[in-house]
């Protein structure tokens, strides 16, 4: 199976990913060979087989509502490129 | 100094042969001779002498845990607070960690000293090191050569000895691959052992947390700081830990070893397959019994494992926003340009193609096709493992189709880097434990043998491991310049 430029730009914006446009040939050609690779799997008869989205079968674990983190909004956002007020601080969405 | 084992540096506290600050200026000290190799991206000195101050203290009350004082060194993956945390990746490059995973706060209680933290691939995404923001990591036996990856600089710091141990981390053979091409002992535990709280996730159903050390007396003393239920992650296994060391000397007569015949086939390097069936050999000197076994499945574990991995890093790395953390671009005109183009600028192309195969695995329309398949396929692997391990003990075979390849050989074409990992990936998918130790050379390039075990059973792997280096001098080896 092969992925046209247009496929990347479509999957690269539903990534939110900037790619640079002369990089979107060679991305289309390397991702049209992960496919051909993942088209493998087809050999495999997997007609009612579980899917395994856990290596142990593990259940997620659940527990009591109560509290185990105490505020830490300073530390935290002094990692934050752009912050006021502790808020988090981005371009204008709203006109 | 930096030739002892573990348990010798333990001892060397103790009877005051040396002191921790010593001891880590001795580290800090190769460290610095030896830049070129790449191995940090990030070496604590004035922190690490902190610590080792405070290591003495406590060694001169008597109160010292077995690794107080001892100087380790964490992969780049790992949070610590108050230091960068880098991932490898430019994204990162500006982070600095608001709080330490749970692996780097056990070694902190534990009493060591952490030197710094270890170059790698971006987001674990490779196999040399060569996706690394920071540069390839060199391998110390040919400078020429990479490292292996993800744990790339975890690896060559162990076997240049410019630390004891290290931590490392494996998604598809990242502990594993590293630990064979430079010729040390790397153990990828099951699934679910070793918290991965503050560990940077890349593929949260595959990866695992684990020691790199130079023998597996050392990897044991490592493991038992490192395992252990962790309620801060969702995933960690509720099992008690057992003691890593107790059964290190037991025998191995008797012990059923199984070769599956998928690992022997002619994509593997004659030579390599001539080290591998010497190892083997040795088992049977020492009274284990071998079985072929047969795993027909294990071909499909590549394309499972890239549609499963790709499709979870989309989803793991859509956090990387330009907005909470990270790597923001330059004057971003509204939202949308704030998402794409910090992304676009920081990422570099693996990650970038893995998060487009994921999000198109992922997409309406596909997703029955790429992921339901591949974890469907997933379990016919899994159960492939399951067979073979009710017939026999361990399963061995060799870890990497050959030896550490030049740099720059591979980078043409990202297919060909993925099948490197050919023996490594379908343990991951079935999230077994597995251990890579050094079995002999092949053009004066280690080679590892890769044992394979059933879920918690790390005791026997570290026994059959240390069992083999009681016999055989492989893991003694010291790459020429680092003496």
């Amino acid at each position: 199976m092969s992925l046209t430029a247009s496929d990347v730009k479509k999957i690269a914006h539903l990534a939110r990913l900037g790619i640079e446009d002369q990089q979107i040939e060679s991305y289309a050609n390397d991702l049209s060979s992960m496919l051909d690779l993942m088209t493998q799997m087809g050999q495999a008869d997997t007609a009612g087989v579980a899917p395994m989205a856990h290596p142990l079968d593990q259940m997620q674990r659940l527990r009591e509502d109560v509290v185990t983190e105490t505020d830490q909004r300073d530390r935290f956002q002094s990692v934050a490129p752009q912050t006021e007020a502790g808020l988090y601080l981005v371009p204008k969405v709203i006109d | 100094m930096h030739n002892k084992t573990l348990t010798e540096l333990a001892a060397g506290l103790r009877s005051k042969q040396f002191s921790s600050v010593e001891l880590t200026q001795t580290f800090l000290g190769r460290i610095g001779r030896h830049e070129t190799l790449n191995a940090f991206i990030t070496v604590c000195e004035d922190g690490a002498i902190r610590q080792a101050h405070a290591a003495d203290q406590l060694l001169a009350t008597g109160q010292a845990a077995p690794l107080t004082g001892i100087p380790v060194a964490q992969k780049d993956i790992f949070c610590t607070l108050g230091t960068k945390t880098s991932c490898g990746s430019k994204m990162l490059d500006n982070f600095i960690a608001p709080y330490s995973a749970t692996v780097v706060e056990k070694f902190e209680r534990a009493g060591s000293v952490m030197l710094g933290k270890l170059n790698m691939d971006e987001f674990a995404m490779g196999s040399s090191n060569e996706t690394s923001f920071y540069g390839v990591a060199h391998n110390p036996w040919d400078t020429c050569c990479v490292s292996g990856g993800s744990s790339g600089g975890s690896a060559v710091a162990v076997a240049a000895r410019l630390t004891p141990v290290a931590t490392g981390t494996d998604t598809g053979g990242s502990i594993r691959q590293p630990a064979a091409f430079c010729g040390i002992t790397g153990l990828k535990p099951t699934y679910g052992r070793v918290s991965r709280y503050g560990m940077i996730a890349y593929a949260s159903s595959l990866d695992q947390g684990g020691p790199m050390a130079r023998n597996a007396e050392d990897a044991a003393l490592m493991m038992q700081v490192m395992a252990g239920f962790d309620s801060k992650d969702s995933t960690s296994v509720d099992q008690p830990v057992p003691d890593y060391s107790a059964g290190l000397n037991d025998s191995l007569q008797g012990l059923k070893i199984g070769l599956p015949k998928e690992f022997f086939t002619d994509q593997l390097d004659g030579n390599i397959a001539a080290v591998i069936q010497t190892a083997i050999a040795e088992y049977q000197k020492m009274g284990a019994e071998i079985k072929e076994v047969s795993m027909p499945n294990l071909k499909l574990a590549i394309p499972a494992y890239y549609v499963i991995a790709s499709a979870e890093c989309s989803s793991n790395l859509s956090r990387y926003d330009g907005v909470r953390f990270g790597y923001r671009c330059q004057s971003p005109q509204d939202l949308a340009d704030l998402y794409t183009r910090s992304r676009g600028e920081a990422f570099g192309a693996e990650v970038k193609r893995r998060i487009l195969m994921g999000t198109y695995a992922l997409s309406a329309g596909y997703y029955d096709a790429y992921y339901l398949k591949a974890q469907q396929v997933r379990r016919l692997i899994s159960d492939d493992f399951k067979r073979a391990l009710s017939e026999v003990d361990v399963l061995m075979g060799p870890v990497s189709p050959g030896t550490a390849f030049r740099i720059g050989e591979k980078t043409s074409d990202p297919i060909q880097m993925y099948l490197e990992d050919i023996y490594t990936i379908a343990i991951n998918l079935a999230g077994l434990p597995a251990m890579s130790i050094p079995a002999g050379f092949f053009d004066d390039m280690p080679v590892g043998l890769q044992v394979i075990g059933n879920y918690f059973s790390e005791p026997k792997l570290l026994n059959i491991g240390h069992r083999y280096q009681q016999v055989t001098g492989w893991h003694l080896q010291i790459p020429k310049g680092f003496e």
